[in-house]
């Protein structure tokens, strides 16, 4: 079987204006989601108490607010998780909740009120985090994401060149970005595994792109015809069948986690059928687009030689 | 052309045979087990093991295999109901000096842990528990050491008759000299007391001020103490639960991580996480008999009747010369090249000590240690707390000298020595610790999670074998060969590191498979470009190779630094998550280009080819 019988001739670049335009505005929404509805932050950022807990039938949760309500929790957040009978508490942090036996004893007096309502009712999971370790994952988190992106620019200028370097690292900040955009703009809950998810999809957007760039710099070396849109147009057609096809079979596997893989891989596996498809996308355009806009051509690619004395004397 | 020499290809099987090898365990899946340990947190050796598993044969206690794991028994069982019954014979008979603890063990046959092999550690949010990350409150740790140099200071002058005013202000002793005469003499004593500390001496109104504050390097020193301290701390009370695999590691600069897989009840972990444990020294009553005392069942005026920890009896003086807050440090040392506990004390112990030991030269002195333990009770009929305390006395020993603050403790073998500083410095917290996190996960949601990753995981490695079979043919057989030595070889590497695998681990080994396969699409893809540019076969497998190894070690590298930058920055699940990346790029790398390549070169090296299966 083989789905790409001929090397496609897609002129990519000539629409580079245009779709780069397109990735722009997307970028630039998603950046004002983020500004200005910020995320929807899991217990890993916010702090607080959150209970998941297990019905015999299915839970009613306006009862369960209710009870919980009565029971002297009025800012319960309260919502099913995955299955019906399944339902996810969430409670803000509260004052004094550096106090060592805080979480611990808020956790079962929440448990009480609802075993008191319901005895059948089984704790499936458990979570208390203070403010300060919110605090200190957000700052990791952006951290870790700089220091990553920094390290992939070094590491393409040393292995093709700065205006590589400088797509590359566009490319995924802009797949980094949109996606933590998706998750603000659909309010999706953002949680570490989201994060981690954000971070591998760093590496696989990268990935692909450094694919597509190797082919590029094969291509202006070994040819000394036509110009750099030609040569650029020809590398992403002739890597076109392998980029499609490796994304999609991660795809099947990611889709695979997020149909079967439980509602605590969910974020998980959201964040990276996002993030693949547009790592895909940005690979053959955002990052061959700016390498193009920034004029690449092959001298920058060649071998270093030595400069010739040219005589220009009569 | 495209042939292997023979020892490359036979080195290539022998690491795919090794890595199914130490993965095999893994297949095996885990039985009920009952572990036990010595109560004070010590080791099991080969003789203390012999002598539990006779005891339990004499009890007529039935087990399944045992087997050393770390220094603690482990008793695995076939079902549940074996596994209780015998656990509460095993209480009942070896009795209140060993920790008896219902666990699950892995079914790896015995020749395999023989061999040294054990599956993956599960984390916890795959087989449930607690996790808590304590936060160590350094500036009370700082305090702490700030005002007993404020003690220290003060005692120090009064003892050289100068006058002063010492006090405490933040994080600096502020000491007042009014008679600048003394103020050199005063300099120089507290100078040379603890010639580290960093002094500044000032003029005002005539009198003379010497502010007194730590180095950094001594508030590193200190805070560095204060963790370690506390870490030690919390790992003994946490053996105390008879928790198997349980964590208890400093994180980062001030927090400590403490994970105890399989307990359900955090309230009953914190409390003996919040235990206290105090030291006591006490004279003996040397001039009675404490056998006699024992079966008396009354102890002489003025004494106490305690036992050892070989329970032999000894009779104790009621007054009680030193107790534990007034110990600052100890740590195991050699005196005369016989073993020692170096004890440091505060200057009031030091006092009391002086005192004693001058009247009481050359008599048995005794180390007593109370611990108090919260326990439920049911008491008409309500479930209620009520602290216990424990008392056994670890040491006697006679007093040879005049001594103060510092002083050995001798008489002891090496081990013993080295139990007893860790039992005296573990006594207590060094400084107060908060909890900052807790997370409670319940074993349903464990198995839970471990079905559905592992079903998905299942699921997707199907559908891409699928697929890369019908798409590449042969050679997209090839590729699935690569891609499952990938899973076993990952699976092996993270047997042998006992790394824990967490829910983003699982994660991790998804994004693997799609690297495993980029890779092996990249070699194919080029093969079919190579043909298609009409090279002959042979020439096309060759080429293909080559140039697709040039790009895959460039793309992996990059995701290599994204997941060491993640590991070096991450904690938790996301450092779970970034071994599993880096270790799956690494072996990704391996299998496609290695052993994809060794197979290809198996089967159609060295061959006429007029065609390619691909």
């Amino acid at each position: 079987m083989e789905l790409f019988k001929k090397v496609s001739r897609f002129r990519f670049m000539h629409y580079a204006r245009f779709i780069s335009g397109l990735s722009i505005v997307l970028t630039a929404i998603s950046i004002g989601s983020l500004a200005v509805r910020g995320l929807n932050f899991g217990i890993d950022f916010t702090g607080g108490l959150l209970l998941e807990v297990g019905f015999e039938r299915p839970a009613d949760l306006s009862a369960l607010r209710q009870q919980l309500g009565d029971g002297g929790y009025p800012d319960a957040q309260v919502q099913n998780f995955g299955t019906a009978k399944d339902v996810l508490i969430r409670l803000p942090p509260q004052e004094g909740d550096a106090d060592p036996s805080a979480g611990g004893k808020l956790g079962q007096q929440v448990l009480a009120v609802l075993q008191a309502a319901d005895p059948q009712v089984v704790l499936r999971r458990v979570e208390f985090v203070g403010p300060q370790v919110g605090e200190d994952l957000t700052t990791q988190g952006i951290l870790s994401v700089l220091a990553a992106l920094v390290l992939i620019l070094i590491y393409v200028m040393f292995r093709f060149q700065w205006k590589f370097a400088l797509g590359a690292v566009a490319s995924t900040a802009h797949d980094a970005i949109v996606t933590a955009g998706i998750f603000s703009i659909f309010w999706i809950p953002f949680d570490l595994t989201v994060v981690a998810a954000i971070l591998a999809l760093v590496g696989y957007s990268l990935n692909d792109t450094v694919v597509v760039f190797d082919r590029i710099r094969d291509n202006f070396r070994s040819t000394r015809r036509g110009t750099p849109e030609e040569v650029i147009d020809r590398s992403i057609n002739e890597t076109l069948s392998r980029t499609l096809i490796t994304s999609g079979v991660t795809l099947l596997v990611v889709v695979a986690l997020l149909i079967f893989g439980g509602e605590t891989l969910h974020g998980f596996s959201t964040a990276l059928a996002f993030g693949i498809t547009f790592g895909t996308y940005s690979s053959i355009y955002v990052a061959t687009a700016l390498a193009y806009f920034l004029k690449v051509s092959p001298a920058d690619l060649m071998p270093v030689k030595k400069q010739e004395q040219v005589d220009d004397l009569p | 052309m495209n042939q292997n020499p023979w020892w490359k290809s036979a080195l290539v099987a022998a690491v795919l045979l090794g890595a199914f090898l130490v993965a095999l365990p893994n297949v095996f899946g885990e039985a009920p087990a009952v572990q036990i340990s010595p109560q004070s947190g010590a080791r099991l050796d080969q003789g203390g093991m012999e002598e539990v598993k006779r005891s339990l044969e004499t009890a007529g206690v039935a087990f399944g295999s045992a087997y050393d794991d770390n220094g603690r028994l482990m008793l695995r069982f076939d079902s549940v109901e074996e596994q209780l019954r015998a656990a509460d014979r095993i209480r009942e008979s070896l009795g209140q000096s060993y920790v008896v603890a219902l666990t699950l063990a892995p079914r790896t046959p015995g020749w395999l842990t023989a061999l040294g092999l054990r599956p993956m550690s599960l984390g916890l949010d795959l087989r449930g528990g607690v996790h808590f990350l304590f936060q160590v409150d350094m500036q009370a740790a700082l305090q702490q050491r700030v005002d007993r140099y404020a003690t220290d200071f003060a005692k120090l002058l009064r003892d050289n008759r100068i006058r002063r005013d010492v006090r405490v202000d933040g994080n600096v002793v502020r000491i007042e000299i009014p008679d600048p005469k003394d103020a050199d003499r005063a300099e120089k004593l507290i100078r040379d007391s603890d010639p580290q500390i960093g002094l500044e001496r000032r003029n005002e109104d005539g009198a003379v001020i010497l502010l007194a504050r730590m180095t950094e390097q001594q508030i590193r020193e200190r805070q560095d103490f204060a963790i370690e301290q506390n870490t030690v701390t919390l790992r003994n009370r946490v053996n105390e639960l008879g928790v198997s695999e349980p964590v208890v590691q400093r994180q980062g600069l001030d927090r400590i991580v403490v994970q105890l897989p399989g307990v359900q009840d955090p309230a009953q972990a914190e409390r003996v996480l919040g235990a206290t444990a105090t030291l006591e020294f006490r004279l003996v009553c040397a001039d009675a008999n404490p056998v006699e005392a024992k079966r008396k069942g009354r102890a002489p005026i003025g004494c106490e009747l305690h036992q050892d920890r070989q329970g032999n009896p000894v009779l104790l003086q009621r007054r009680t010369i030193v107790t534990g807050d007034q110990l600052i440090d100890a740590a195991q040392a050699f005196d005369q090249g016989m073993p020692a506990v170096s004890v440091r004390l505060d200057s009031q112990g030091g006092r009391e000590m002086l005192d004693v030991t001058k009247k009481n030269l050359n008599k048995p002195m005794a180390v007593l240690f109370v611990e108090t333990k919260r326990e439920r009770v049911e008491r008409d009929g309500q479930v209620i707390e009520v602290p216990r305390e424990e008392r056994e006395v670890i040491n006697v020993a006679t007093i040879r000298g005049i001594f103060s603050n510092n002083f050995q403790i001798t008489g002891l073998d090496v081990t013993e020595a080295r139990d007893l500083a860790l039992l005296l410095r573990a006594g207590a917290l060094a400084a107060p610790v908060y909890k900052v996190e807790e997370r409670t996960i319940g074993p349903s949601l464990g198995q839970d999670n471990i079905d559905k990753g592992m079903q998905a995981l299942v699921l997707g490695l199907v559908l891409v074998v699928l697929f890369m079979g019908v798409y590449y043919k042969a050679f997209g057989l090839v590729a699935n060969v690569a891609l499952i030595a990938n899973v076993v070889l990952l699976v092996a590497l993270l047997s042998m590191l006992q790394a824990s695998l967490t829910l983003p681990g699982i994660a991790g080994v998804v994004l693997t498979v799609g690297m495993a396969v980029d890779a092996n699409v990249l070699i194919n893809e080029r093969i079919r470009e190579e043909l298609r540019n009409g090279n002959s076969p042979q020439a096309s497998i060759h080429a293909g190779y080559d140039k697709a190894i040039a790009t895959i070690a460039d793309s992996n590298l990059t995701t290599l630094i994204a997941g060491i930058v993640l590991f070096a920055f991450g904690t938790g699940p996301i450092k779970g998550f970034a071994i599993v990346l880096c270790l799956g790029i690494l072996t990704s790398m391996f299998t496609a280009v290695v052993v994809s390549r060794t197979l290809v070169n198996a089967i159609w090296g060295g061959r006429r080819l007029t065609r390619l299966p691909v």
